[in-house]
Order: C-alpha cells, then sequence, then structure tokens
C-alpha cells in the first residue's frame, strides 16, 4: 500500500522547507561573534506567551527600554546594544529551538537573562558547548553556580535558599515562638525556600508544609490545612499570583496571618493588580519580604528607571519587573564596559568574574572566579500602608548561618549609562 | 523488498541534504525527524485501526527518558552509549504501549482519547512522583562529533545524521509491517470488527499489537530529541505538543508515512516562519502576535483543511485507493 | 476531622462546577456524536463577553447574561458553520476541527485581550459560614452549587418530560426515522449545541472569579478535568456526569489537601484507570452493542 509519489513529494517538500540558507562546515573566522564596530547583538528567551507571559513578559521589554536610553546616548564605547527576545512560551522545548536559533542564527555576543529554572536548565549544556557566555540568568535556582562546571554561566537572582533563610530568621527575630508553616511551588523554586527556612528554624519546627501546582489555580485545600494547624506565620514561596490567591483565599476565611513572602512573588503593584486596588493595602498591610534591587520609590535610582519607563516603554505600569529587568540591563551593559574596547567572549566572562562590578543593587555583588551567585545577602521590605520600602535589617546568607549586615546601596553615576 | 531499498535511499539524500542546510537549520531538521519518527507511529494508529491516542507525546517522552538513563549508565565508546539508550528508549515506550494499548483493545474512540489526554496532564506530575528530576527533567548525554569528522561538519549536522538515521530505523520496519499481513488485519477490523472476527482475527490483539508498533518509533523519536536537545522535561512534552503531533499525522493525511514527513516539517517550520512574520509587525501588535500568530495560523489551515478533504491533505493524491478503505469505515458504529 | 470537613466542603462546590462542564459534553456527544474539545475555548470566549458586559454596565447579572447568550450563539455558530459540513458517523474530523478551532480562538482571546489575568469579582461573599470552628461554604459556593443543580435539573425535565427534548433525543438517537416523522433534524442539533456550550459557558463563570482571573487558558484546566469526568461517567449519561462529577471534585480536593496538588492529575487518571477496566463505557454506561 505504498505510495512512491507521496514519499518523494514528501521529501521535496521537506527539503525545500529547510533548504533556505548558506552551507554547514564549521567556520575559521576570527571575529567575535555578534561585534561590529557600531553594535553589540544579545539575545534571550523570555515567556511572552502562555500561561507564564503574565507579569514575567514585562521583564523584558523593560530591558529593552533601558537598552534604547543608553543607545540613543551613545551606547556602550560607541556600540549600540541590540537585544533580541524570543518567546519560548516558559516550554523547555521552545528555549532550545529559541537559544540555538540566537546562538547559530543570529549570532549573539551572549545570553542574558534567560528566565525560568527549566527552561534555562534546558539550554544550560548547550550554551556550555558553544562557549556562549550566559549572563544574569533570571532565577533563583542554585544551577547557575556552578563555575567548575559551567565557567560562563552567571546568576542575578538571590538565590532561594538565602531568601528562605532571611525571611525565616526575620520572623524568629520579630515573633520568637511563632508557629511557622511553609506554602510552596511544586518545583525547585518551593523546595529552595523551604531549604533555607528549614536551615533557620529546623525542619521539625514547621507545623505545616503545603504545596501547590501552577496548573491548578485554587488554594483552598492548602489554606485550610494550614489554618486548621494552627500556623501563625506562613513563609511563601509562590509566585506572585499564587501569593495574592494565598492572602486571598485566608481573608475569605476571616483567617490573617502574618506573610512572609519570597522576592519573586512579593511584587506589591502586581499583587495590588491581582486583588485590587482597593482591597490591596489593608490585605497586604505588615506583609514581609526580601530585595536587593533599589526599588524604593523616590530613590534616584527609581526616579531614573521611571523617567525611562514613561520615554522609551510607552509608559508601561511600573512594577517590581520593571525595576528587575532595567536593573540588569544596568549590570550588562556594566559588564560590557568593563570589558574593553574591543570586546570579547573571554573579556567579558573576566570582566564580571573580576569582581569590579558594583550593579545597582542595595548589597555588594558576590561575583568572582570561584562564585558565579549576584546577591548573597537581602534587605528586609515590609508594606505599610500600600507602600513597600526596606524597612528592616540587611541579612547576609553563608554557610555559617544568617548574619545582619549593612545595606551599601550604589550611588547612580553618569545618569545610569556606564563607561570606562 | 522493495520498502527498506526505499527506505535507504531517502535516507542516504536526507543525509546528504544537511550538507545544504547551516547549523540552525540542521538543527530543526533533526526535532523534525524525531516528529516524523513519533507522527509515523500515530498516523498508523489511527489511520490503520482508528485509535486516535492524544498521549503520543507521552511515549516520546518515555523514550527519551529511557535513553537517557541508559546512555549515561553505559559507560563505553560513544556508539555502545548510542545503541544502549537506544534500545532502552524502545524498551520503555514498547512497554508504557503495551499497557496503553491493553487499555485501548477494551475502550472505544472518545474513551482512549480521554484517557490518553489524562496521562498526558498527568506526565508533568509523574515526573515529580517518580526518580525523573521533576520539572528541571533529566540530562542526556552529548554526543560531539567525532574525530574524523570533526574538521568537516558541526555538531548540529552530526546530530542530524544521527537524526535521520534513527527515524529513518524506526520508521522502516513500520512501513514493512503496515504493507504487509499485520496491516492487512489493521484493516480488516477497522472496516468491521465482527467479520474480522468471523475470519479468526483477534481485534484486541491488533489493537494492542498496532499500540505498540505504534509506541516504538515514538519512543525512538522521543530519543532523538534527547541527543538532539540532551535534556528530557516533562514541559517539553506537555499537552500543546502532543495535539501538534495529531495536527502533523492529520495535515499529512491518516495512514500516510509520506505524509507524516510534510506534517513533520510542517509543525517544526510553521511555528517558527510565523514568529518571524510577527517580527516585522510594529512593536506592540508584534508583541501580541509573537507566538500567538502561529498557533492562530495552524488552527485555522487545520479546520479548511479538515474541512476540505476530511481524510488529510495527502489522501488527495490516491484518493481512489483511499476511497475504498474509508468509505466501509464510516458505516460502522462508534 | 476539622480538615476532613472543610475538605469535603470544598471539593463539593468544585465538583458541582465539574460535573456541570461534564453535563455539557455529555449533551454534544448524545446530540452530535462529537467530543467537542474545543468547549473549553469556546466558553473562555463566553466569560470574556461576559467580563465586557459586566464592566460595561457595572451588574453581575448583565454580564451572566451576555456570557451564557454568547456561549449559546458561539455553540450554535460552531455547529452550523464548521460541524455540519464535516461527514456524519466518522468520529476524528469532529475531534480535529475542535482542536484546530481551540488553536484559533485561543491565540485570538491572546491577540485580542493580552495573556493578563483579569480578576473577575464574584456577585455574593466568598466569607465560609464558620460551624464548630471549621470555615465550610460560602454563599457563592453555595450559589454555584444552586446554580448547577437547578441548570442540570431543568436540563433534566426539558429532554425527558417536554416535547422539544423528545424531538431532540429522537434527533440525536434515530436521525432517519425522525426526520420522517417530522423532526427538522439540523435545527435540533443546532440546538444540542447551543444548549451544551451555554452550559459550559455557565460553568466556566461560576469558576472564575474563584481563580485568580481571566485570561485566555482560564478554562483549560476544568476541561480536561471535566472530560475525564465524562469518560468516567460514561459520555452518555447525564446521571454518569453528576455522580462523577461530585466524585473527581472530592477525590481532589482531599488529595491536595492530605497528600499534594501535583498529585492530583495522577490520582484523576487513576481513577479513570481503574473504573474503565471495570467499565469500558463508564460508570453507567448504555448496555454495550453486542459485537461477537
Amino acid at each position: 500500500m505504498r505510495n512512491p509519489r507521496t514519499l518523494s513529494t514528501a521529501a521535496a517538500l521537506a527539503a525545500a522547507a529547510l533548504a533556505a540558507a548558506a552551507c554547514s562546515t564549521p567556520g575559521g573566522d576570527e571575529t567575535v561573534p555578534g561585534v561590529t564596530d557600531d553594535a553589540v547583538v544579545i539575545g534571550t528567551h523570555q515567556p511572552l506567551t502562555g500561561p507564564a507571559a503574565a507579569g514575567y513578559s514585562a521583564i523584558s521589554a523593560a530591558t529593552a527600554a533601558y537598552f534604547a536610553y543608553v543607545n540613543a546616548n551613545g551606547g556602550v564605547n560607541g556600540r549600540d546594544i541590540e537585544y533580541l527576545v524570543k518567546d519560548d512560551a516558559y516550554d523547555p522545548a521552545a528555549t532550545q529551538t529559541a537559544v540555538r536559533e540566537l546562538v547559530t542564527e543570529d549570532e549573539v555576543f551572549a545570553i542574558v537573562n534567560g528566565l525560568g529554572t527549566p527552561t534555562h536548565s534546558s539550554v544550560l549544556d548547550y550554551l556550555d558547548q558553544q562557549g556562549v557566555p550566559d549572563l544574569f540568568v533570571s532565577s533563583g535556582a542554585l544551577a547557575w553556580n556552578q563555575p567548575e562546571v559551567y565557567d560562563s554561566t552567571f546568576a542575578f537572582n538571590a538565590d532561594y535558599v538565602t531568601e528562605g533563610a532571611a525571611l525565616a530568621q526575620y520572623a524568629v527575630e520579630q515573633d520568637p515562638g511563632a508557629v511557622v508553616c511553609v506554602l510552596g511551588q511544586d518545583d525547585d523554586y518551593g523546595e529552595g525556600i523551604l531549604e533555607g527556612v528549614e536551615t533557620v528554624v529546623g525542619s521539625n519546627e514547621i507545623a505545616e508544609v503545603q504545596t501547590y501546582a501552577v496548573s491548578s489555580e485554587d488554594l483552598t485545600a492548602q489554606l485550610g490545612a494550614m489554618m486548621t494547624a494552627g500556623c501563625e506565620v506562613n513563609v511563601l514561596g509562590t509566585i506572585n499570583g499564587f501569593t495574592a490567591m494565598a492572602v486571598g483565599t485566608a481573608a475569605q476565611m476571616e483567617w490573617f496571618p502574618r506573610w512572609y513572602v519570597s522576592s519573586s512573588g512579593a511584587d506589591y503593584p502586581t499583587l495590588a493588580g491581582y486583588l485590587g486596588e482597593d482591597l490591596a493595602p489593608a490585605l497586604l498591610q505588615g506583609m514581609v519580604s526580601v530585595n536587593y534591587l533599589p526599588s524604593s520609590a523616590g530613590g534616584e535610582w527609581d526616579a531614573l528607571f521611571r523617567e525611562i519607563n514613561d520615554e522609551y516603554n510607552d509608559g508601561a505600569p511600573y512594577t517590581g519587573n520593571t525595576v528587575f529587568g532595567m536593573s540588569v540591563g544596568y549590570l550588562f551593559a556594566e559588564a560590557l564596559a568593563a570589558a574593553g574596547d574591543d570586546p570579547t567572549r573571554e573579556s567579558l566572562v573576566a570582566a564580571v568574574e573580576s569582581g569590579d562590578l558594583a550593579g545597582n543593587g542595595i548589597v555588594p555583588l558576590s561575583f568572582s572566579e570561584d562564585d558565579h551567585a549576584a546577591y548573597r545577602a537581602v534587605g528586609v521590605t515590609v508594606v505599610d500602608e500600600g507602600v513597600q520600602d526596606y524597612a528592616g535589617p540587611v541579612y547576609e546568607v553563608t554557610a555559617g548561618g544568617v548574619n545582619a549586615i549593612e545595606a551599601s546601596p550604589v550611588p547612580l553615576e553618569n545618569e545610569g549609562i556606564p563607561g570606562e | 523488498m522493495k520498502t527498506p531499498l526505499r527506505a535507504l535511499l531517502l535516507t542516504v539524500l536526507a543525509l546528504g541534504g544537511t550538507f545544504g542546510l547551516d547549523p540552525f537549520r540542521n538543527y530543526q531538521l533533526a526535532a523534525a525527524a524525531a516528529c516524523f519518527a513519533a507522527v509515523a507511529g500515530l498516523t498508523v494508529l489511527v489511520g490503520l485501526t482508528g485509535q486516535l491516542s492524544l498521549g503520543h507525546a507521552v511515549l516520546m517522552a518515555a523514550g527519551g527518558y529511557g535513553f537517557a538513563w541508559a546512555a549515561t549508565a553505559v559507560d563505553g565508546p560513544w556508539p555502545l552509549a548510542l545503541l544502549a539508550g537506544l534500545l532502552a528508549a524502545a524498551l520503555a515506550s514498547g512497554l508504557l504501549g503495551l499497557l496503553l494499548g491493553a487499555a485501548a483493545a477494551r475502550l472505544r474512540g472518545p474513551y482512549l482519547a480521554g484517557l490518553t489526554l489524562a496521562l498526558v496532564i498527568a506526565l508533568s506530575a509523574a515526573a515529580g512522583a517518580l526518580p525523573l528530576g521533576g520539572d528541571q527533567g533529566v540530562r542526556a548525554p552529548f554526543f560531539p562529533v567525532p574525530e574524523a569528522l570533526s574538521a568537516l561538519i558541526a555538531v548540529e549536522q552530526w546530530h542530524a545524521w544521527l537524526a535521520i538515521t534513527v527515524a529513518a530505523a524506526a520508521v522502516t520496519p513500520l512501513a514493512v509491517l503496515r504493507s504487509g499481513p499485520a496491516g492487512l488485519r489493521m484493516r480488516a477490523v477497522l472496516d468491521d470488527e465482527t467479520a474480522a472476527r468471523l475470519s479468526g482475527i483477534d481485534p484486541g490483539r491488533v489493537k494492542t499489537g498496532a499500540f505498540v508498533a505504534s509506541a516504538i518509533p515514538a519512543g525512538l523519536g522521543g530519543a532523538v530529541l534527547a541527543i538532539a536537545t540532551q535534556q528530557v522535561t516533562p514541559g517539553g512534552y506537555g499537552l500543546a505538543f502532543s495535539l501538534s503531533l495529531v495536527v502533523a499525522a492529520v495535515a499529512g493525511g491518516l495512514g500516510s508515512i509520506g505524509g507524516a514527513a510534510a506534517g513533520a516539517v510542517l509543525v517544526t517550520v510553521l511555528p517558527w516562519a510565523a514568529d518571524e512574520l510577527a517580527a516585522l509587525a510594529p512593536a506592540e501588535l508584534g508583541r501580541r502576535l509573537d507566538g500567538n500568530l502561529a498557533v492562530l495560523l495552524f488552527g485555522a489551515a487545520l479546520v479548511a483543511l479538515t474541512l476540505a478533504w476530511p481524510g488529510g491533505a495527502a489522501r488527495l493524491l490516491h484518493r481512489a485507493r483511499a476511497l475504498r478503505f474509508a468509505t466501509p469505515s464510516t458505516t460502522t458504529e462508534r | 476531622m476539622d480538615r476532613l470537613l472543610f475538605l469535603l466542603a470544598a471539593g463539593l462546590a468544585r465538583g458541582a462546577v465539574l460535573a456541570l462542564f461534564a453535563l455539557s459534553l455529555v449533551i454534544v456527544w448524545r446530540a452530535a456524536r462529537v467530543v467537542n474539545f474545543a468547549q473549553a475555548a469556546m466558553a473562555a470566549a463566553a466569560v470574556y463577553a461576559a467580563f465586557h458586559a459586566t464592566a460595561a454596565t457595572g451588574s453581575y447579572w448583565i454580564g451572566l447574561a451576555t456570557g451564557l447568550a454568547a456561549g449559546a450563539l458561539l455553540g450554535a455558530a460552531v455547529e452550523r458553520g464548521l460541524m455540519r459540513r464535516l461527514p456524519a458517523h466518522a468520529p476524528l474530523p469532529g475531534i480535529i476541527v475542535a482542536i484546530g478551532l481551540v488553536m484559533v480562538l485561543q491565540a485570538g482571546l491572546a491577540i485580542a485581550f493580552g495573556p493578563e489575568h483579569r480578576p473577575m469579582h464574584p456577585p455574593f461573599s466568598q466569607r465560609p459560614f464558620v460551624i464548630g470552628g471549621v470555615p465550610l461554604l460560602s454563599p457563592y459556593d453555595l450559589f454555584t452549587l444552586g446554580a448547577a443543580a437547578a441548570v442540570m435539573a431543568a436540563l433534566a425535565l426539558l429532554f425527558n418530560r417536554t416535547p422539544l427534548g423528545l424531538r431532540l433525543r429522537a434527533a440525536a438517537f434515530a436521525p432517519e426515522t425522525a426526520r420522517l416523522a417530522g423532526v427538522r433534524v439540523p435545527r435540533m442539533v443546532a440546538l444540542g449545541w447551543a444548549l451544551s456550550a451555554a452550559a459550559a459557558a455557565l460553568a466556566a463563570l461560576l469558576l472564575v472569579p474563584t481563580e485568580l482571573g481571566l485570561n485566555p487558558h482560564a478554562v483549560d484546566l476544568l476541561f480536561v478535568n471535566a472530560f475525564a469526568v465524562a469518560v468516567i461517567g460514561g459520555l452518555d449519561s447525564p446521571a454518569g456526569a453528576l455522580l462523577a462529577g461530585i466524585g473527581t471534585g472530592l477525590l481532589v480536593s482531599l488529595v491536595t489537601g492530605y497528600a499534594s496538588a501535583s498529585a492530583a492529575p495522577l490520582a484523576v487518571l487513576a481513577l479513570m484507570t481503574l473504573v474503565l477496566l471495570v467499565r469500558p463505557g463508564g460508570l453507567l454506561a448504555a448496555k454495550e452493542a453486542r459485537t461477537a
């Protein structure tokens, strides 16, 4: 029952569809990929569609707006930064395709701020094999800090364990003896937060641990279990939507425990969007979180970022994701400036490893040759009357434990445009 | 004996074709080859036995996990690790196929579709419950270009070669099976189960066997994808991907293996092409179109194709022959 | 004990929505012998209509009515425009067209309205009545249960006790005979689609206010679970949909509360496998046609 004509038609079709471009042998040219005399091309993978798009799609738009601002002011070392954003819909298979296209077709200089643990994990080895700098991954997994294995991969977020430990430490100091519970996402995010909490209070001291799956938008069963367990301090390793849902569901049950939320799920403007502007100030009053970026309203970075957001991002809603995206952009521009007049992939990685980058955080960056984590310290933030700001100690989390340190914010220089 | 010869010829042709492609197209070709193996299995299953599986992505995933596990565990020269991986992939997917097939033998159309759909949804939960690495999945070993070839070809082209070879090895037996007595029995069961039973065919066994025969190429397709991407994650084998396999099988014409190749290339290349198109639109509109436009066009094409030719596009080419099988089947109660 | 009561109450309200959506799948299966994979996307489109009607008028009830009407219209339009043009009795083209329709509708909604979650507010408080220290059903849960029960009862009455219901059933089960008896079969099939899509839209309208907010994928999981429920109950059986819907709702709630949220899909799969192994046609299957 075979039909030769069908087969050959298919083969011809396949060839026609795929045969569009040049030849395949490995080239031996000496130029640096993605770097020309007047531009540097970099790329990223982000969830622009699909269930994860809400919220996160604002990050790359903010980064692009910051680069547009830099380019409008002469670029870095005379080069414009061209930022290619590929959609992966938070699907690891799509990430692999997108990143290969960026590396082989668009010949990017580096991948910057690829978003998500499962997504970015799927291209970690590939980027390593190809020798593409993999800078400032947008996730708090510990996997990005393995300099001996992945020598050009660097993290950006404070890792989840650090955040969990800092939240628990503050909770223990504020309410000694309170019943501590954890609600976490059922992946490395929730597990990391739980691990951090355990290092501080001990694993037997957590009264109730509940998890949720992103696909199921219902926390009634979990919160009911936590309520009946008598939880007083709830540490959340949840993304923004589920933080809002947890707070909202508990309020419907007339239950008002204290909320300690990881930075990935505690952005006040985003939470207010979910809960409604009218209810948010009351429901989120006193919510504790941690952060490390210059998010304080009225600060000089805040003023600059708002200005850039209005001018280069069509005045999109200004949230924690905006600050995050622009801060990543700033850090990359700083690294590029430090990589010299004729940057190479090696000099870019060396610039990050040098430890000379300052970033724009409220705590120092910890990059060095044998440490590829960005932030090992976080500052406590509290929501008061609808305003989220730094209001507590700054904790440094090391193998030895959690210690309070002094904040050391980086002052804004040269209008936020790095130069040599 | 004509089928294996033709398969060999086409395989050599495809291998040669990789020299005309740049690394990214070669990567797409490897992905298309993986889809081709799975779609070929699916199209034979649906086209010849009328069993609609929405869960072929899970069979691919089973193959991928099997491959990653065995190829990592075997500590020897790379061809040995590769073979062990492929064997494990075939075994894992075959076993899962056997289980599903046993269920399928008892279930009629929509019930089987429901069961396989629930299977796809449960995959990511299963990856968390079983030692499969949760959402992050597991690493599959990297097969670098062998020394002798490393000056000649890039790694993507090498993976495309592996992909084409494995896909050919997976699909050729299926093609032989389909044109042999087993294929006849499948059609007999599809046309009229009672009549088939009267002539001594056990419909349950035929259906189960067809499921296994369809699962193994799918699993090898999963292995191919693991070779090309060095990673197996549950997120990569979700509902959208599983449905796109169905789309490929239908677009190519159910039951047609050549059509499966065309369909596999289509579902690999079209999303990328539509995104390129969306990138041309102005920023705000482009942001909304990005990703969505591909899905929209896909869906519209699928609806239009099915309305125009319910049997699938490639069927047009041999419609007269197809009609002979299609007509009686439409009268069976389902 | 407290937790058990709480979880059972939560599961009951979820189960009612599941049962209603599963019933909508049963209706369209009985009317047209098609599993409508587009039911979730069609319902999501109807909820978008309701959302904008509520936003424009400020009234939840006008939004609800708009959503139901939009669902019914969409159902009839899909039948008239697409499904009718397919060959009768071959199940596959119907399923494929429905899958294509899902892609078109969801991508279209995402292009038109963006991926954001839009919060929808319930018409009644979600604050549960606390009985003996245990939070049980909230007024909104009672509204959900009441609405689902009323619609299911009305549909049962319509199908079993009215002349229109008789014509609907005749058109579905014996189209040739029905046509001879003067029933306008195509009109009945279109009506079946409209009823089914409106019931699905109602289920989605009841569900979305309890979730994060409206987005193109808001109804996806409901559909998947409801399809499982319809299969477990027997695709031909409205009573099966009700029974399996409540049962699955309770199961998911208990598994989530006592084990973990990620175990819930596995539990549904296990339940379905178990039921189908014992009864391949679902719990309340009609008598199987003899095959040998």
